[in-house]
């Protein structure tokens, strides 16, 4: 119990929290698979105090989860394995990313921030994820075929090691080819490599003209066809592609509350358009030519164009509400892919086949970016369903040169995983980086990186 | 039978308001205009009764600058079958409206009149029943029900009142104001959208319809809600009641 006094001296009583409900909720992840049994959270408040609750963990040989808002998707933020409840919860509260947030031109007072910027990242999780979190999973999101991902947007960060060690790599620079660019090694990392603790962002301008059109397609060639037209027809307006086929619409207007289908019967597919410029008339102009031209053509045969913000949220509702009614429909199992566009939808129809009618497979994403969301969805988690799912989903995606995780990171599903998509040199690499810079291995153990290839030595 | 809506272009509901650092009003440019959710309604109720074969004909009608056109082509969007706009670039309050659609009422000579109960940006409430007044037709405002009986000419109104509903049954000619749960407004369909590019849009100006738009009424001054002051946490009932006691004054 020395520990914990220790902790209560640095960070107060608030910032030690030993209430089980708290816990509960802490130790469980936002799918309820995982499930931790810490018995410790810690709530530093500053890096500083970040700082020295890592250095008094690393020289006890302590081991840390993180935790931001907990929405990840992989079992990453939860400690598991952790019978004794040995591991520690470490939570790291909202306004501890006290960010520097920067236009290129400089830090801007935050009330006048937003009505000028936006962040370039936006996500379906935005109510309770944390910018920290964003940064560690390297989030991707709805507009990242607009903006790119955080690895180009995220100028600078400070990150505290596991030995307590506060890098400041906090600069706020379009350009800067000095030596090796350390930040991105926390960029995507999940918190195995430091604790994310100060952002600097690059922020596109609020412009003030955003359409959205939610359309129909009959087939997935269809979907396809209309996202090579819309980049080149949309250009440089376009800011989100997004696709769900009709299983992931059922799910969604069966348990989800105050939905209504925009079109009046049902489509095989569903993809909406949203395009951002700075001149309504122009952009409606295009884009309604646009449409006009992709329902003559019959690649889209049927849609609706939101006249107002309120059927803009609703139509984004619709596809931000997926994973939700995928949560309420029973037991899922997840998967992250990306793949070569024209190959996406194969791998949805094989695992129908696989299936039967022993589970639903649903299928949607950001089509734009190639990154598929598989969903199995079942009444219970068994084991032989996921036999029919793993390694098949692996191996396929293998086989196509696709990535088994395209945004939400690998967490403690996927961390045996990763030769999937990567060479063994590259993740003996990443052994050797993990084992220099966190070499108590105390900072999210059991996550992102195969046990097996950590302990060699 | 024929029905004429009257629809309003007006800042989306969904965009935080923020006042001109003068006081002359709320800023406007570059903010999104959306049709007046009210109006919507209204035109719903209009295209509804239509589809179900009380009407031959719906025209939508709106007054304003020429962005007006935009809002017009939502109305056709979702299914008018032509539109009316009347160009006018400067202020009008209800009574300017009401006497334009007075003059509109006369010369399309449509049986029903309907608009929203309110615009939601100036709040007014009172465009209906002015015009209502200036034609000496019967009126039924903030309905939440509507049924037209066309043989016998009338129609029969549920209101929204304080405390519960009133029902009323007008003689048609009349004018029906909607109130927000009247129905749920449909969406502008691309096969819709794409068939309101044929649609015609009539332009006069007030000076065509004979209505001299005299300003009746000035706007002093706008100004923003008081900004709410941040709570305070009490560290006993004993200072809990002594706070509501000697600070609200409400106990
Ligand atoms: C409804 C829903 C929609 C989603 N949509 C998307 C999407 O479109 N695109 C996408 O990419 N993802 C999506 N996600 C998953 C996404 O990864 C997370 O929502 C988000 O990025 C994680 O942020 P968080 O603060 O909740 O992190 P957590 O879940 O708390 O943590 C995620 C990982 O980051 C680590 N971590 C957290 N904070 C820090 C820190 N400060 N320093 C170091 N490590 C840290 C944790 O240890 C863990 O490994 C979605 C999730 C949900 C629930």
């Amino acid at each position: 119990m020395d520990d914990i006094s220790y902790f209560k001296k640095i960070l107060g009583e608030r910032g030690v929290v030993q209430d089980e409900e708290k816990l509960d909720d802490a130790n469980t992840d936002w799918m309820r698979k995982y499930k931790g049994s810490s018995k410790l959270m810690l709530q530093p408040r500053t890096t500083e105090e970040v700082s020295q609750i890592l250095k008094y963990c690393n020289s006890r040989c302590l081991a840390v989860v993180p935790q931001g808002g907990n929405t990840g998707l992989v079992g990453g933020s939860v400690p598991v394995f952790d019978e004794l409840g040995w591991i520690y919860l470490f939570h790291i509260p909202k306004f501890l990313h006290f960010m520097c947030i920067f236009s290129i031109f400089g830090c801007h007072c935050r009330i006048c921030f937003w009505c000028r910027f936006i962040m370039p990242l936006d996500l379906g999780a935005k109510g309770s994820c944390q910018i920290g979190g964003n940064v560690s999973t390297n989030a991707g999101g709805l507009r990242l075929i607009r903006y790119g991902s955080l690895h180009g947007s995220v100028l600078g960060l400070e990150a505290v090691l596991a030995n307590g060690t506060v890098l400041d790599m906090l600069a706020s620079l379009r350009k800067d080819n000095t030596g090796y660019d350390l930040k991105h090694l926390f960029i995507g990392s999940e918190g195995s490599l430091g604790i994310v603790t100060k952002v600097s962002i690059l922020t596109p301008p609020k412009l003030s003209s955003v359409n959205l059109a939610f359309l129909a397609c009959e087939d997935y060639a269809s979907c396809q066809k209309l996202l090579l037209e819309a980049k080149r027809k949309l250009g440089e307006i376009l800011s989100a592609f997004e696709f769900l086929d009709v299983n992931a619409m059922n799910l969604v207007l069966k348990h989800l509350d105050g939905l209504r289908d925009p079109l009046s019967s049902m489509h095989n597919f569903y993809v909406l358009i949203e395009t951002t410029g700075s001149m309504e008339s122009h952009d409606k102009e295009k884009l309604e030519a646009f449409l006009l031209q992709s329902m003559d053509s019959g690649l889209v045969t049927d849609g609706v164009l939101a006249q107002d913000i309120n059927q803009t949220s609703s139509f984004w509702h619709i596809r931000e509400g997926v994973p939700e009614a995928l949560m309420k429909a029973g037991a899922v199992y997840k998967y992250d892919l990306s793949l070569p566009p024209e190959k996406m939808y194969e791998l949805v129809e094989e695992m129908r086949t696989r299936l039967g009618s022993a589970a639903n497979v649903v299928a949607y994403g950001h089509l734009g970016d190639g990154n598929l969301h598989l969903n199995i969805s079942a009444p219970q988690y068994t084991d032989s369903i996921l036999s029919k799912i793993e390694p098949f989903v692996y191996e396929w995606t293998s086989k196509h040169r696709g990535s088994i995780s395209a945004e939400h990171g690998l967490g403690l599903m996927k961390a045996d995983k990763i030769h999937y998509s990567k060479s063994p040199e590259s993740v003996q690499l990443m052994a050797e980086i993990k084992k220099l810079i966190d070499p108590n291995r105390i900072l999210n153990p059991y996550k992102v990186l195969p046990s097996s290839v950590l302990s060699q030595s | 039978m024929k029905i004429m809506v009257a629809i309003k272009r007006v800042i989306d509901y969904a965009v935080k308001i923020r006042v001109k650092p003068d006081k002359s009003g709320v800023e406007t440019s570059n903010v999104k205009m959306s049709m007046n959710p009210f109006c919507e309604i209204a035109l719903e109720e209009a295209l509804r009764i239509k589809e179900s074969g009380g009407a031959s004909e719906v025209v939508a009608v709106s007054m304003g600058p020429a962005q007006c056109v935009d809002t017009l082509r939502t109305g056709l969007a979702m299914g008018a079958d032509r539109a009316i706009h009347v160009d006018y670039p400067g202020s009008l309050y209800p009574l300017s409206i009401a006497k334009i659609l007075k003059a509109l009422v006369e010369a399309e000579k449509p049986s029903l009149l309907l608009l929203g109960k309110q615009a939601i940006d100036d709040d007014c409430n009172q465009t209906g029943q002015m015009v209502a007044g200036l034609l000496k037709w019967p009126q039924g405002t903030f309905a939440s029900k509507v049924v037209l009986d066309e043989e016998k000419q009338v129609a029969t109104v549920d209101r929204e009142v304080d405390g519960g509903l009133e029902t009323v049954c007008l003689e048609l000619p009349a004018v029906i104001t909607t109130d927000l749960r009247l129905n749920q407004p449909r969406y502008a369909t691309l096969p819709n959208i794409m068939k309101a590019k044929s649609k015609v849009i009539k332009k006069v100006t007030p000076q065509d319809l004979n209505v001299e738009i005299r300003s009746d009424l000035e706007v002093v001054q706008v100004t923003e809600p008081p900004k709410r002051k941040a709570g305070v946490i009490v560290s006993s009932i004993d200072e809990l009641i002594d706070k509501l006691k000697n600070e609200a004054h409400v106990i």
